[in-house]
């Protein structure tokens, strides 16, 4: 392998994770990376161009995006403006031709990463109309018989929350990893690097009562990363002592987001809440 | 090279196509796997599985395929997999329910340990050992005071803690339909109009030429607006006790509903095994989040589609008589069939979607109730194949 991804100095990355990168990359397929919010997906095309030393272009997806616009748009309205005053010459389709984030990486001059970010957003065809371009590499436009064939492959990284099952066609021709939420220990790493002075002792409690809250069951958003980060932040600043945290989780609006989850938790913590040790077999617990 | 790897995965249920094994051959062959197993395990994985939720599988058809008998690895794995093959579930009559015994969490779980430790294989119907369908208080889809549930469905609701854990477990979704499909099928409920309250946005070409034309050849451009679907839909759900089994099918048709996002309007009401005075607006049923039906029937115009989901299995009397509803609270002083009927007169387009699959609909415990709101309103079963035909009722006029 020529070029091989690993480890940069503010990412870091699962053995896993980077052997799925370096696959993607010697196969030239699209990686496709699935995960909860949080858990760096979109950061991780910016890591892998950072370690190559190559361009990053981002593709970001909407609902509204189409995907005729990462090819290019042609711009008609402007030329038959221009045609009317008579100042351009307008016989040249090629400057109303515009080329898309696709196109972009296709024609540059030196290997790109071409990150296509929260695919998932956009229409249910999107990813189906993307396979073409994304498999051979090139595409034809019409208007100027030109087809714009991609001088070197890009690294494509496609993310995706899930809000959308993905069709079976466009899964085939990806490579894919799924990023697990990080552990305890991972995620005491990743709050030092916001926190270097936190005090050891509330960052246990912080980090005890986080995963207390996500290991309940029948909860509609579980608290990610950067709802941690916020939170601690707010511990820090209310100047909450640590012994206090678990037992009655100060701030908890900064944690959760639904109404309902709320509730939930407030009812657990009166009947106990994180302090009890966790059951051996799992948080799963349900009454009668 | 490992042929039978690849029907292993397809085995246990690892959608693998062909395209994928190739890619897989292709890079081994550029020895991607390096030299070891670890190496072939992950590249594998990238290559062959597209999905978190299929992980679990590949872990299971991975370790049957290398390994070929299973090591010990966790005690709750190894019982999980007795429990998968499972006895029907124990049906057990109330009056035989013995009372609450007292019990003891720490105990049961020490007990639950040691067993784990001395089983040596599956057991079903039994009274000791961890199994389906017996009345040990391990296991599940069986009848035990204070029982400990171990995977599998509640059914005498007697389990008191739940434990079965497995890495990727909690993405497994074994369910045959996806909110994709459900997504697709009611993309086809769609009804496209410009006369909409939508910016202008689309370049007209015909009327830009026309008033170009007009104007002696100086360019005029003209505006549409684009073409939107107009079908509003309102969507009424069962939420009472008899439809808990399906409870995560139907709330798939609602995401799916949701998601769409393609309709003009939509509306979410629920109910209680039946349509009286009262919709709710949550699926808990509460008196302080609802609506009267009147005044649902006042709001929506005819042009709404109705979809209602539910069983349509309940006493005769829930929908034939005066007071009949299931919650004692509700009283009614009409029958249930009445506003069935009411509903389906004001809404010309309406369909009953079924989560009981159609072959059984005749021998369900609520045939009757059934074949009578059949008669109201054309019924299918909540299946994509359903949806698709309810779809086509919905776009054409009764």
């Amino acid at each position: 392998m020529k070029k091989t991804f690993d480890h940069t100095a503010d990412y870091l990355v699962s053995d896993e994770l980077r052997d799925a990168v370096n696959i993607a990359i010697a196969l030239g397929r699209p990686l496709l990376i699935k995960g909860e919010p949080g858990t760096g997906k979109t950061m991780l095309a910016k890591a892998i161009a950072d370690s190559l030393g190559l361009r990053l272009i981002v593709w970001n997806i909407k609902s509204t995006t189409k995907a005729q616009e990462g090819l290019y748009v042609y711009d008609t309205v402007q030329r038959l403006y221009d045609s009317q005053f008579g100042d351009h010459d307008v016989s040249d389709i090629r400057q109303y031709i515009k080329l898309g984030k696709l196109g972009e990486a296709f024609v540059s001059d030196e290997q790109v990463v071409l990150l296509i970010d929260e695919i998932d957003k956009a229409d249910l065809e999107f990813p189906n109309d993307l396979l073409w371009e994304l498999d051979v590499m090139n595409f034809y436009i019409p208007e100027t018989k030109e087809t714009i064939q991609a001088r070197h492959r890009p690294i494509v990284v496609i993310t995706s929350n899930a809000e959308k099952e993905l069709p079976d066609a466009f899964l085939r021709r990806c490579i894919f990893h799924y990023i697990a939420f990080p552990d305890e220990e991972m995620m005491a790493r990743i709050v030092r690097v916001h926190f270097p002075d936190l005090e050891k002792n509330l960052l246990a409690e912080a980090l005890k009562a986080f995963y207390w809250l996500r290991s309940i069951g029948g909860l509609q958003k579980k608290p990610s990363t950067s709802e941690l980060l916020d939170w601690i932040q707010a511990l820090v600043v209310g100047g909450v002592p640590y012994q206090r945290i678990s037992a009655e989780i100060p701030f908890l609006g900064v944690l959760l987001k639904k109404n309902q989850d709320f509730e939930l938790v407030l009812r657990r913590l009166q009947s106990g809440g994180a302090q009890k040790a966790p059951p051996a077999f799992g948080a799963n617990r349900r009454g009668w | 090279m490992f042929t039978g790897f690849f029907f292993v995965l397809r085995e246990e249920g690892v959608p693998v196509s062909l395209t994928e094994w190739m890619t897989f051959m292709e890079a081994l062959n550029k020895g991607l796997a390096g030299a070891s197993l670890h190496g072939f395990y992950r590249l594998a994985r990238a290559v062959l599985v597209k999905s978190e939720t299929h992980y679990d599988r590949f872990d299971l058809a991975f370790s049957r395929y290398f390994l070929g008998i299973e090591t010990p690895p966790e005690l709750a794995e190894r019982v999980a997999k007795w429990l998968e093959k499972a006895l029907p579930p124990l049906e057990v009559d109330p009056r035989q329910r013995r009372p609450f015994v007292s019990w003891n969490l720490e105990e049961m779980r020490r007990a639950l340990e040691e067993r784990l430790v001395r089983q040596k294989e599956e057991h079903h119907g039994g009274r000791y050992w961890i199994g389906t369908g017996g009345t040990s208080p391990f296991g599940h889809s069986g009848y035990h005071p204070a029982g400990l549930r171990i995977g599998g469905e509640s059914v005498n609701r007697s389990a008191v803690k739940v434990a079965a854990e497995r890495r990727y477990r909690d993405f497994r979704t074994d369910e045959t339909l996806s909110t994709r499909q459900f997504e697709l099928a009611l993309r086809k409920l769609r009804e496209l109009s410009q006369n909409v309250d939508a910016p202008k946005e689309e370049l007209d070409v015909e009327g830009t030429i026309d008033a170009t034309c007009r104007k002696g050849g100086r360019l005029e451009l003209v505006w549409a607006r684009p073409r939107k679907n107009v079908i509003k839909l309102a969507l009424m759900m069962d939420s009472g006790g008899s439809m808990t089994p399906y409870s995560r099918l139907c709330s798939r048709l609602f995401q799916a509903a949701s998601k769409v996002r393609h309709f003009k309007d939509i509306k979410f009401y629920y109910f209680h095994n039946c349509i009286y005075q009262t919709l709710f607006l949550d699926p808990f049923c509460r008196a302080n989040a609802s609506v009267s039906t009147e005044e649902v029937l006042r709001s929506l115009g005819q042009d709404y589609r109705l979809i209602i989901v539910g069983d349509a299995s309940m006493a005769p009397s829930e929908l034939l008589m005066v007071g009949g509803a299931i919650d004692w609270t509700a009283y009614n002083e009409e029958p249930g069939l009445a506003w069935l009927q009411r509903l389906a007169a004001h809404f010309h387009r309406a369909v009953w979607l079924n989560p009981i699959p159609k072959a059984c609909w005749s021998t369900a415990e609520g045939r009757d109730t059934i074949s009578l709101i059949g008669q109201v309103f054309p019924m299918f079963e909540l299946t994509v194949e359903g949806l698709e035909q309810a779809v086509k009722a919905l776009k054409t006029r009764r």
